[in-house]
């Protein structure tokens, strides 16, 4: 029904398209500023309320009683305004883009086009304005940005709707959605930067939004702690770039504009600085983007809500690194190590992480190192320089990832409810007390498979063409410069698409089939969620499904899996960031060669997309077979894994690693720098000054007798001295 | 004419300041001062003859302050004796750390 409706909308694009590129207009922005200020709006109104809400708690507090918000089913003010404001100026946000998007389809834009406000500080050389950026990549990540937060904060309305925090949560999240439009609208690195760290902390106090449970607060800590040695590299970074090192004098501002248009000539390619500050920027990425070494974060990161995993952690967030690699790709292009680098480290970390998720237990923990792993497949499409396949996936990716999570969300709501009602204390998102949900959560079982067939790359789900793109452009520059580790990186990057596909098929498994292991006094209290939460997980299953069509290679739309030309939009993403990345991709090729149309060991594009989807299809199909043959246990009675698959169930030992090498030796450092150098000798220095001072005030206090004979006496004697040293 | 207006005028004060220094009597160390005050006068008196009319002026600013001051310490002095029923300083150092 829905599919010829969905071709021709398709074909419409395709068409506005196509007359863009004789039109010709100049881009007019629709009130870009408002874009940002409305969820700012939200969480001013989201924050007063919940001021108002904890003045309230706070008042029955101290008359001896815990407030219950809820009590008699009646739902105050302060929690039930939330519901329109908090998901209505995400909305509203998003239509003003969706006009945006539209002027921008039908405009000629070469340009950057540069929305000026104010000058937010100005000494001497140095100037930052308060400036949004619009052009073809931030367009993309405003859409990204607005619609999934739109679809997640109506979710939150199901989901959080018994919080006793509920105005706090949507203020939290408004907040956070400012300052992700902040980071990709900002005209500058440091109003990127900005918005960078202004995300950074509203991750922090969402994943400690239950921020009474010791551990869950101590999760919020880890990640704020993490992230501040990535953004030290972006600092050091900006620096250079304004500054400069030895020969190269620096750009003398930090705006996108001047930098990128200076870059090529002020700068040596594959030199030193570039180098360095491509490096830098990237240790900024891997932070915040979860990424070897500085992933170990994200898990913990699970301790928030579900939506906040599915926002933050999973569909916007976590892709600034891609987005920054992404806007950066001038520097990138001109460092050749440094663009290796960041698809060295994708795909490392893509291949380490979707082991980690063979063998975990907790459904959001499977999704968090998925996540990871998926970023990691993002890094190497920017890396490799293929920065539209980058953010293709990184779109694909919000989508389905955020569905994945968002039906997680839904299986954790009911199974909570479940064990509530039986005062059970189970741990609701153990996969192994769950099993055969299907029955019970249709409507989340059907679209997480999509979600989940999306991911695992299969043809034509969103994931299926995102991710192929990115293997295939990995591969294609085997034939180049450095084409050894291109060959590994590819390689990697095939077997981590692989163990995608058996994670994934591993959760829904035990999720959703085989024998239900809640028990059966529970199973009676499991039930679909109300339409608020299933109505978004539909919306962005429509979208895995078809969310890959806009971005189809040529090779594959022209063959029998585009249906010889029927998929609408070729290369569409490709040509819409060519503005963006074509002064990057043009430097790459010049110096280490362009893509080469042919894999590593021979074939074209479509007989790889054919093997890679067959064999993804392969994997999913064994694999739901052995899970299904598993005998599991619930968490209970599960035995301790054991061998390899413990390895892998203690993720490697990394967190223990990190916690032996860095965390303790910092703890005994700080130690000594509280007990020895700053009790010991700062403190002993400060009290000896006083106490000197003292000795000093004691002794001088001797001379004040209070009797005016002495004073007098004193007095003539200082007049003696003085006249003596006048006359001498 | 001048050194013995002058040596006259050191040896008053310096009287003044003996008895100050010495005295235990607050009405009498009263006293002492305006003796240093007006050996401060003969000087200025003296200096005026040579060097013109502002000296003369000068001590009759001098002689303004010290009768206000000899009014207000007078009148300390008695509340003090009221109190304390003396007038001798040792006894008086409250004033003190």
């Amino acid at each position: 029904m829905t599919l010829p409706l969905v071709y021709s909308a398709l074909q419409e694009g395709h068409e506005i398209l196509a007359a863009h590129e004789v039109a010709g207009e100049a881009f007019e922005p629709f009130l870009p500023g408002l874009v940002i200020l409305l969820p700012l709006l939200g969480f001013i109104l989201n924050g007063a309320l919940a001021l108002a809400a904890s003045r309230r708690s706070a008042d029955a507090l101290r008359g001896g009683a815990e407030l219950d918000f809820f009590e008699g089913g009646k739902r105050p003010w302060t929690h039930s305004l939330p519901t329109w404001i908090g998901p209505g100026v995400i909305g509203l946000a998003f239509l003003i883009v969706l006009v945006n998007f539209t002027r921008m389809l039908g405009a000629d834009l070469h340009e950057p086009v540069i929305r000026h406000y104010w000058t937010w500080m100005s000494t001497g050389a140095f100037q930052v304005d308060a400036a949004l950026q619009l052009d073809q990549l931030s367009m993309v990540m405003m859409l990204v940005v607005t619609g999934v937060s739109f679809i997640i904060h109506v979710f939150s309305v199901g989901y959080m709707g018994e919080d006793q925090g509920y105005p706090r949560y949507f203020s939290y999240l408004n907040l956070f959605v400012f300052f992700m439009l902040t980071l990709v609208m900002g005209a500058s690195f440091l109003l990127m930067f900005v918005g960078w760290e202004g995300v950074g902390f509203c991750s922090y106090i969402l994943i400690g939004y239950w921020f009474t449970d010791k551990a869950k607060a101590d999760s919020g800590k880890k990640a704020f702690i993490v992230n501040r040695i990535g953004d030290l590299g972006f600092l050091v970074a900006m620096l250079l770039l304004f500054a400069g090192f030895g020969a190269f004098a620096g750009f003398g501002t930090l705006n996108f504009v001047g930098v990128f248009a200076a870059a090529p000539d002020a700068l040596v390619y594959g030199g030193g600085v570039v180098t360095a500050i491509t490096l830098l920027l990237l240790l900024g990425a891997t932070g915040k983007s979860a990424q070897i070494p500085l992933y170990v974060w994200l898990p913990d990161a699970m301790a928030g809500p579900t939506p906040v995993s599915a926002l933050i952690h999973a569909a916007t967030m976590v892709t600034a690194g891609v987005y920054m690699v992404a806007r950066t790709s001038v520097l990138f292009a001109l460092a050749p190590v440094g663009g290796l680098t960041v698809a060295l480290i994708g795909a490392t970390t893509a291949l380490f992480a979707a082991t980690i998720g063979l063998a975990q237990n907790d459904i959001k923990k499977v999704l968090a190192y998925s996540t990871i792993s998926q970023l990691g497949f993002m890094f190497i499409g920017v890396g490799v320089g293929a920065y539209a396949a980058g953010i293709f996936h990184l779109m694909t990716h919000a989508v389905f990832k955020g569905l994945l999570f968002l039906g997680a969300g839904a299986v954790i709501h009911s199974m909570h409810h479940a064990l509530h009602h039986t005062h059970n204390d189970a741990d609701p998102q153990d996969m192994r007390n769950m099993g055969g949900l299907r029955k019970f959560l249709p409507i989340t079982w059907i679209t997480m498979w999509l979600a989940t067939l999306a991911i695992a790359g299969i043809w034509p789900f969103a994931g299926f063409f995102s991710k192929d793109e990115i293997i295939w452009m990995a591969g294609a520059r085997a034939g180049g410069v450095s084409g050894g580790w291109y060959t590994l990186i590819w390689i990697m990057a095939l077997a981590a698409a692989m163990i995608t596909a058996v994670y994934m098929t591993r959760l829904m498994i035990m999720t959703f089939h085989g024998k239900n292991r809640t028990g059966q006094e529970e199973a009676r209290h499991l039930h679909e969620s109300p339409w608020v939460m299933t109505v978004p997980l539909m919306v962005l299953a429509f979208f895995s499904i078809f969310g890959g069509w806009i971005n189809v290679p040529h090779a594959i739309s022209d063959s029998f899996l585009g249906g010889f030309g029927l998929l609408p939009m070729t290369e569409w993403l490709h040509e819409w960031l060519h503005p963006i990345a074509g002064v990057a991709t043009e430097i790459q090729a010049a110096n280490a060669g362009a893509f080469v149309d042919r894999a590593p060991f021979g074939g074209g594009e479509l007989l790889w997309a054919v093997l890679s989807t067959g064999a993804a299809l392969i994997v999913v199909l064994v694999s739901a077979r052995v899970v299904g043959g598993f005998k599991i246990l619930p968490a209970g009675e599960s035995p301790e894994p054991v061998g390899f698959k413990k390895v892998l169930f203690m993720k490697y030992y990394v967190d223990e690693f990190y916690d032996r090498i860095i965390v303790q030796p910092l703890i005994r450092a700080s130690r000594f720098s509280w007990k020895v150098i700053d009790a010991g000798i700062v403190d002993g220095v400060a009290n000896g000054l006083g106490n000197l001072a003292r000795a000093l005030g004691w002794f001088g206090s001797l001379f004040q007798t209070g009797s005016v004979n002495t004073y007098a006496l004193f007095l003539a004697i200082g007049v003696l001295v003085i006249l003596g040293v006048v006359a001498f | 004419m001048l050194t013995e207006a002058l040596v006259l005028s050191a040896f008053l004060f310096a009287v003044g300041t003996f008895g100050f220094l010495v005295r235990r009597n607050a009405i009498i160390m009263f006293l002492c001062i305006e003796l240093q005050l007006n050996a401060v006068n003969l000087s200025f008196v003296a200096f005026s003859r040579y060097l013109g009319i502002e000296g003369q002026l000068y001590v009759f600013f001098v002689m303004t302050v010290a009768a206000a001051e000899a009014a207000v310490g007078l009148a300390i002095i008695i509340s003090i004796f009221r109190h304390f029923e003396t007038v001798n300083v040792n006894n008086f150092n409250l004033l003190k750390w």
